[in-house]
């Protein structure tokens, strides 16, 4: 009696690629891929610190220089552009958007996902069809409605278009869907609990790790939106960070020490946000990807 | 906790104030009826109201009303115009060479930047896909470009892309290429500028879509992959044979996505001419697409009745391209088999 199977079998079955262990090219390229990711980020902190010689330099200056504070001092102090302002602005428009998204989102991902009412599969098509819209279409007769209720030039009118999306519903309800089990939310249902009740004590807690990530992406993305911030708050005293930094590049001769500086200071918050909840923000992306 | 609440029972404590308002008993226990009716009823319409509601306002009713306001004179700067344009805006849009011109870059830019996008996107998720270590770190160092602000990136790439002192020019100059006698103007011509901004896109939206990749990689069969090593497939060929089409939904997802926006592209071209609020992309317009021809039209040229009118040829565009792309993508990943 033959004891051993043959040995050759387990080398003919292929491995996945995710069981391969990587080897030294696959890391040269992720090195190489790593280095063209960073190095406009690390160069923008070069230029945020050097005078006006090091952009005037073969081979170019990929040394920081000491000038930091100089050149945010002077960003700061230039007087029509409300750097200091801008910055409290996105901080605002960004809280506020996300957290209206994260409670509104939650809601109705809620409503959709677990509660049985008229109509509600039609309805859901119609919040996942108007993810295809592309948002750009109407944004001149948005602007003519931002007019009649008074609301250009003012953050208002940033924030009102952002408080509740479709992509945040869509996530809410595919995650609630697959976290909540259905008997929880029925046995309190017995117990005569009302149904904000149930998404206070049963749905918030079990759907923490997605309003991590779903606020995530919802801060980055507003605090980076440009063109409709650029089309009703240029101008004003009240511009977004991004209006601002687009602004200290606006003029004939562009200082830009000074641009980049700008430019440096508005993507801290979201290298940092990237530090923390890269993990997250990662899940988000490749949760979004499998179920949509 | 929530046990002690149980429903209909006099004894419940006093808790929620508005419940327990004195009166008959049966008085209150319809009374709660009620709350419980409207609860299972109603109170679903009511949280999914304030999407239904905020997209009606600022979605839907602009989408609409911007058909309207395309048929009509809407000069900021003039409102003594005869109310109704009828087809007037359009029909000049058919001879506008601004418009053909924006289109054709928007085009250009937009096919430099798509398909070396989701090429190297597929690239990067498949090295992701190897067993690494610090596998997180690598991920999250992919969407470094994701969450910088387009706004940023555009000024860093802007001076990269200088004439004299930039960058690019001083890397071509080290393989030989143009080098400091000869250096290329990336503003001065159609190609070159679109190069430019291709870059830029490119290099904000690999990480993204890799990781969009790597998430559908990640969910293939493992079995699908003994097949290939029988028939002595290489990493190269399984990439190309068995990883793309069984992600084929994704990258469909991808391309579409592109297309959206990359036909609505309007912040890289905007800030990398130096005179950015003019809006022209370029002395001559080398680079400007139809998104910052709309911005141009509207809020330069204050004329709203025409930017509307160009926002609708973009939407049908946008319409044609998306399907015409999911067709293309639809065979060429999936009738490889």
């Amino acid at each position: 009696m033959t004891v051993a199977p043959p040995r050759r079998r387990p080398r003919l079955v292929a491995r996945a690629p995710q069981e391969t262990a990587a080897g030294l090219w696959t890391y040269l390229f992720l090195a190489l891929t790593m280095l063209f990711a960073a190095f406009p980020l690390y160069w923008m902190f070069v230029i945020a610190t050097s005078d006006d010689e090091a952009l005037a330099k073969l081979p170019p200056a990929i040394v920081p220089g000491d000038r930091f504070l100089t050149n945010v001092d002077e960003v700061f102090s230039l007087q029509d552009v409300y750097f200091a302002a801008s910055l409290v602005n996105s901080v605002i428009v960004a809280t506020v958007v996300t957290a209206s998204v994260l409670f509104f989102c939650s809601l109705a991902g809620f409503a959709f996902a677990k509660l049985r009412f008229q109509g509600s599969n039609a309805l859901m098509l119609f919040v996942v069809l108007t993810l295809t819209v592309p948002n750009q279409l109407g944004i001149v007769a948005l602007y003519i409605v931002m007019g009649k209720l008074g609301w250009n030039g003012t953050l208002l009118a940033v924030i009102a278009p952002g408080l509740v999306t479709a992509f945040g519903v869509f996530y809410m309800r595919q995650f609630i869907v697959n976290t909540v089990p259905d008997e929880l939310v029925e046995s309190a249902r017995m117990d005569g609990a009302t149904t904000m009740r149930v998404y206070a004590s049963i749905v918030l807690p079990a759907i923490r790790p997605a309003l991590a990530v779903l606020g995530l992406l919802t801060f980055v993305a507003t605090w980076n939106d440009f063109q409709w911030p650029l089309i009703t708050l240029s101008g004003t005293d009240f511009p977004t960070s991004m209006v601002a930094v687009s602004d200290l590049a606006s003029g004939n001769y562009v200082i830009y020490r000074r641009v980049l500086a700008g430019a440096f200071i508005a993507t801290v918050p979201l290298l940092v946000m990237l530090f923390i909840g890269g993990r997250q923000i990662v899940r988000g992306i490749m949760e979004g990807a499998v179920k949509s | 906790m929530s046990t002690t609440r149980a429903a209909p029972a006099p004894s419940s404590r006093p808790a929620g104030p508005e419940r327990g308002r004195s009166g008959g008993d049966d008085r209150r226990l319809s009374w709660r009826d009620r709350l419980y009716r409207f609860d299972m009823r109603y109170m679903p319409y009511l949280m999914i109201a304030p999407f239904f509601l905020l997209f009606i306002v600022f979605g839907l009713f602009p989408l609409l009303f911007n058909a309207v306001v395309s048929l009509r004179n809407y000069r900021l700067d003039d409102p003594t115009l005869p109310y109704w344009a009828g087809g007037e805006n359009f029909s000049r849009l058919l001879g506008d060479e601004d418009f053909w011109n924006a289109l054709y870059n928007t085009f250009g830019i937009f096919l430099l930047s798509s398909v070396p996008q989701l090429l190297l996107a597929l690239v990067v998720a498949s090295l992701l896909n190897r067993k690494l270590r610090a596998q997180t770190w690598w991920r999250v160092g992919v969407l470094l470009p994701y969450v910088t602000p387009i706004v940023a990136s555009t000024m860093v790439f802007s001076v990269f892309f200088s004439r004299d002192f930039g960058m690019a020019n001083w890397v071509l100059g080290l393989f030989g290429l143009g080098g400091p006698d000869d250096p290329i103007d990336w503003r001065a011509d159609k190609l070159h500028s679109w190069i430019a901004i291709a870059t830029m896109v490119n290099w904000k939206w690999i990480g993204y879509n890799a990781l969009l990749y790597l998430a559908a990689m990640q969910s293939i069969p493992r079995d699908v992959y003994e097949a290939a090593a029988i028939d002595g497939a290489g990493p190269w060929k399984q990439l190309w044979r068995i990883t793309v089409p069984m992600i084929q939904p994704v990258v469909l997802f991808t391309v579409i996505l592109s297309t959206i926006g990359g036909l609505q592209l309007f912040t890289e071209p905007m800030l990398f001419d130096p005179n950015a609020q003019a809006a022209t992309g370029g002395p001559n317009g080398e680079w400007q697409t139809i998104a910052q021809l709309i911005y141009k039209v509207g809020w330069k040229d204050l004329n709203l009745g025409y930017a509307a009118a160009m926002s609708w040829a973009l939407f049908l565009i946008i319409l044609i391209v998306a399907g015409v792309n999911y067709l293309v993508t639809n065979r060429l990943s999936g009738g490889q088999r």
